[in-house]
């Protein structure tokens, strides 16, 4: 990886949920920045705010005060329309489960991105590239021979591997994971970090959500989040 | 591209859609069927009335009659509007036989059988005659003697399909029919024991109208004879209507203005005549405001089945609403992952609408597709259903009809159809747009939980 330049630029971001008539403060001031072709993974304790501050850079949510920013383009001031384009071409989402469409099999589940971004007439224009695209991503993380499955007729592995396929179908910058293991076995688990390695090793550029320790230390970059704010000095790998 | 994927995804694996779609297609199915038979039936009633009384009458409601119709028919045949115009006597008469106690009041309808039957179908409605309905006041037996031509209803019983049985040759009997006649002042014409005038009639044929109240109280004289029974004879001879059919192209509503308008110059112009004063009570109307007091109670009866089907499409609508909430409910999920796949509020709107669409296109296949087939075979259901259990549901007799009406409107067809897809869209609006407008990670999170 040549191109250390910053990707994605979080300043000052707050966020506060109204629990009732509570209101809690779970990010509180974070600042953070991901070069191109890091992996970085953001470790704390459950309620800590790393799954937010993934939701807030994934645009998926907003902060409360603060900006972040891809590249030149900030988030924070987007319009909906380019939030939407950025969801769909710039970031690739891992959940924790998976979140497949129950109703789609294997195969459309991992070309779905494309079908979004598309019209009709586009759709078809392009169809049969992303097919061809979805069977090369499904056939490296070794699914080539359950394309037409259901996702209720996979293993946990499999549907998170179904997932990083969906992710990566688009050719995003980011990869943004929310505790991609945390509903695996550690075997299975290991196989996916496997994938991130690998993933990481072609240059891609992910962030990572985990709340395990052993886990994020397979990342380049661990940063810890504490009670809302980035804590400590992190701990940063050569780049590889 | 994905909302038409998703939207026949969810049609074909959400079981519950399926009872949406039922519901739609149970709702289709009544609509269709009782609008048709409503409808079949109305319609079938107004052709019935329109074909017995012809285009538009000029007509009074007194006993009395008015005079000088003969003029006015010359005036009506002088003008390019009007096809035939034919005089009638309308009184009531008392129906006995002669050494029998027995006795029934009667309509008493006095026609000139040639014009009649240029003016309205009454030849058509003849059973014996129906081809040589100029004689038909002549009865086989005797062609010298007076003839009377009755309601069906009063000389056969009808079964229960709607059929009346009648003999191969007309039954030989005579009856008296005896009427008071009139002054044109309303006064009654004699005095003492001849104070009624009453005559022999041998029948001649009967007529079926298929109006019920027609066919079972009214029988036809010839015209004349009938002026002489309701003291309408003269001078100046008197009639109680002229009806009237009108020429080719020429529409009911323009027919009877011009009729209206000819009248009233006739009024002004015999202003001076000895009877003028009963011309006042002379109105001009189309056959359907004629018969408006008949017609109206069958149209009262459709418009409540709308009424009626209509809330049953606002419970359709509700039906709908709870399911697409439910089911948005169900697909959170789903909502969440497609919005963090870039998916934007109006394609989801898209999705949910699409989705409510092929619902009401599918309860509209489907209900269509029963309820023309049901309505083929309804005449046969109801038959069966007769033959093993002594069950009918139009009473053939009341209605008049020997066939339950069935014939389908394609114009109904699409209007219900389109209706139950409006419905569903409308339904599945608020739901939709509640999806539509859900955040991303909130949707997410609670598919977590």
């Amino acid at each position: 990886m040549t191109d250390n330049s910053k990707i994605l630029t979080a300043h000052k971001i707050h966020k506060t949920y109204r629990m009732g008539a509570a209101r809690v403060k779970v990010l509180k001031g974070v600042d953070l920045t991901v070069k191109t072709g890091e992996f970085v993974a953001i470790v704390g304790s459950s309620g800590s705010g790393k799954s937010t501050l993934l939701h807030i850079l994934g645009a998926l949510d907003k902060p409360d005060s603060g900006t972040v920013k891809y590249l030149d383009m900030e988030l924070t001031a987007a319009r909906n329309g380019q939030l939407n384009r950025y969801r769909n071409k710039t970031v690739g989402f891992v959940f924790q489960f998976y979140h497949l469409l129950e109703e789609l099999n294997v195969l459309e589940n991992v070309y779905i991105p494309t079908m979004v971004s598309k019209s009709v007439f586009g759709w078809f224009g392009v169809r049969s590239e992303a097919k061809k695209r979805a069977r090369r991503l499904l056939e490296q993380l070794g699914l080539s021979d359950r394309l037409k499955h259901k996702p209720y007729q996979l293993s946990g592995g499999e549907r998170q591997r179904v997932a990083i396929a969906r992710a990566l179908m688009n050719k995003p910058d980011l990869l943004l994971a929310d505790e991609p293991t945390g509903n695996l076995d550690s075997k299975t688990g290991n196989s996916i970090l496997k994938i991130f390695d690998e993933l990481h090793s072609q240059g891609q550029t992910i962030v990572m959500v985990t709340h395990d320790d052993n886990i994020a230390a397979r990342a380049q970059r661990i940063v810890a989040l504490q009670d809302g704010v980035i804590k400590g000095k992190n701990k940063c790998a050569p780049l590889k | 591209m994905y909302k038409l994927t998703l939207a026949a995804r969810y049609l074909i694996k959400r079981p519950i859609t399926w009872i949406a779609v039922l519901a739609v297609a149970v709702c289709v199915f009544m609509v269709l069927v009782v609008l048709t038979i409503m409808t079949g039936l109305l319609q079938e009633f107004e052709q019935k009335n329109h074909r017995w009384v012809g285009d538009a009458v000029v007509t009074t409601d007194s006993l009395v009659g008015f005079p000088y119709y003969g003029q006015f028919i010359e005036k009506l045949e002088q003008t390019d509007y009007v096809y035939a115009a034919s005089p009638v006597v309308r009184t009531y008469a008392l129906l006995s036989y002669r050494g029998s106690d027995w006795n029934r009041p009667t309509e008493l309808v006095g026609i000139d059988i040639e014009t009649f039957a240029r003016v309205t179908a009454f030849n058509e409605a003849l059973y014996y005659n129906r081809e040589d309905y100029k004689n038909a006041f002549k009865p086989p037996h005797n062609t010298d003697a007076d003839g009377a031509v009755m309601g069906v209803g009063m000389v056969a019983t009808s079964a229960p399909d709607g059929t009346y049985q009648r003999s191969q040759f007309p039954p030989v009997f005579a009856f008296d029919l005896t009427s008071f006649p009139l002054t044109a002042r309303g006064a009654l014409a004699r005095a003492g024991l001849g104070i009624v005038s009453s005559q022999q009639f041998y029948f001649s044929d009967d007529v079926q109208s298929g109006l019920a109240e027609v066919d079972t109280s009214h029988i036809y004289i010839p015209f004349q004879r009938a002026q002489l029974l309701a003291g309408m004879d003269g001078p100046p001879e008197r009639a109680s209507a002229i009806h009237i059919k009108f020429a080719p192209g020429i529409t009911t509503e323009q027919g009877t203005r011009e009729i209206a308008a000819l009248w009233a110059d006739f009024v002004e112009e015999n202003s001076d005549a000895s009877q003028a004063f009963l011309l006042d009570q002379v109105r001009v109307e189309s056959w359907r405001t004629f018969r408006r007091a008949v017609i109206a109670p069958i149209e009262h009866e459709r418009t409540l089945m709308i009424a009626i089907f209509g809330l049953i499409a606002i419970i359709t609508v509700f039906i709908i609403l709870v399911i697409f909430y439910m089911i948005v409910a169900h697909k959170t999920k789903d909502i969440g992952i497609l919005k963090s796949l870039g998916a934007v509020r109006w394609g989801i709107l898209q999705l949910f609408l699409g989705f409510a669409f092929l619902t009401g296109v599918a309860g509209s296949i489907i209900g269509t597709s029963a309820g023309i087939g049901f309505l083929m075979r309804i005449n046969q259901i109801e038959q069966w259903l007769y033959e093993n259990y002594n069950f009918q549901l139009w009473d053939r007799r009341m209605y008049d009809i020997t066939e339950i009406p069935s014939a389908v409107d394609t114009t109904t067809v699409v209007v219900i159809a389109l209706a139950a897809i409006a419905i569903c869209l409308i339904g599945a609006f608020i739901p939709s747009l509640k999806a539509a407008n859900q955040q991303p990670v909130k949707t997410l999170q609670v598919a977590q939980v």
